[in-house]
């Protein structure tokens, strides 16, 4: 089996409200170094081993559902694990 | 002319466009389920607002498989007319069928008000009995409607004359205060704000029955005048 951790970020261009308002509340609380938040998801997908290309469907996934490219980028790393 | 207000579980303004096209405008309408695999008795697709799939990982993308977008698809490269208004604004970007996408709004409030709406384009398909820079007032009710497209994108939309509704006073932070838009071949339109709670002085407005009434007389014109 493969363990998929799929992370998914706003795009750099594009103003993240959310991560704006945090970063102010980090800054209420004294946190003054914080210069950025960015907010994003995180997914872990488990994927059956099998006879087909995993880079492929994992990017198939990620740029069709998982993210939206229009203003979300992803990265993602692959485990591979044991079956329980 | 037949219309259908495809409903998916979550969708909550599927009472009000059935209402609005059946009793205000007067025309024939059906509910449609998201599982429907067949929209070619209809002349005219309806995709209502609301939290299709509860709003799971994006508003609007777990949608775009469902049944029944493969047909709302099918009927918008068939040249029909698709009105997708706020969740279907959502999802019409989700599927492709308009370029862009929605982010969360610049205050992060919710935002349940009347807007004024300036009428940019008035010669398409869903605007024909409005007059061009005409001010019209229509309520806006999400908390994602904050339209974001590159610049290039944009350019695009100008150059198309495809930015068809505008916000007098931006209420969420949109590119150019962009309130609705077309396809480039203008049969597919998606706005967030809500036409069809705006077709009765009762409701505060009815600044809205004219889109609904718009589409009927294209339809009119283009299939009935022809036969």
């Amino acid at each position: 089996m493969y363990k998929v951790k799929v992370y998914v970020t706003l795009r750099e261009s594009v103003l993240d409200p959310q991560g704006k308002a945090v970063m102010s509340s980090l800054h209420k609380m004294g946190q003054s170094e914080v210069e950025d938040v960015r907010i994003g998801k995180y997914l872990e997908l488990t994927l059956q081993k099998g006879d087909y290309d995993l880079d492929e469907r994992i990017v198939n996934m990620c740029s069709k559902l998982l993210s939206n490219p229009v203003i979300e980028d992803y990265r993602y790393e692959v485990e591979e694990v044991v079956a329980q | 002319m037949k219309f259908a207000v495809i409903v998916f579980p979550g969708s909550n303004c599927d009472t009000d466009m059935y209402h609005a096209v059946k009793d205000e405008l007067g025309a024939d309408v059906e509910y449609v389920w998201h599982d429907a695999t067949d929209l070619n008795q209809f002349d005219g697709i309806l995709l209502p607002g609301g939290f299709s799939y509860g709003d799971y990982l994006r508003s609007g993308a777990i949608a775009q498989f469902s049944n029944v977008m493969t047909e709302v698809v099918k009927a918008a490269r068939e040249g029909k007319p698709v009105l997708g208004v706020c969740n279907g604004f959502q999802i019409l970007l989700e599927t492709g069928l308009l370029p862009g996408a929605m982010r969360r709004n610049e205050s992060l409030k919710f935002i349940c008000q009347p807007e004024e709406l300036v009428v940019e384009n008035a010669t398409t398909i869903f605007t024909s009995q409005y007059e061009k820079g005409e001010a019209i007032s229509v309520p806006v009710a999400h908390g994602e409607g904050n339209y974001y497209c590159d610049d290039e994108t944009l350019e695009e939309l100008k150059a198309n004359n495809q930015i068809v509704f505008t916000y007098a006073n931006n209420p969420n932070g949109s590119v150019e205060n962009i309130a609705g838009i077309t396809n480039k071949e203008g049969n597919v339109l998606g706005m967030m704000p809500h036409p069809e709670r705006a077709v009765d002085e009762l409701l505060g407005s009815k600044d809205g029955l004219k889109l609904f009434q718009s589409i009927v007389k294209s339809w009119r014109e283009h299939y009935v005048a022809a036969t």
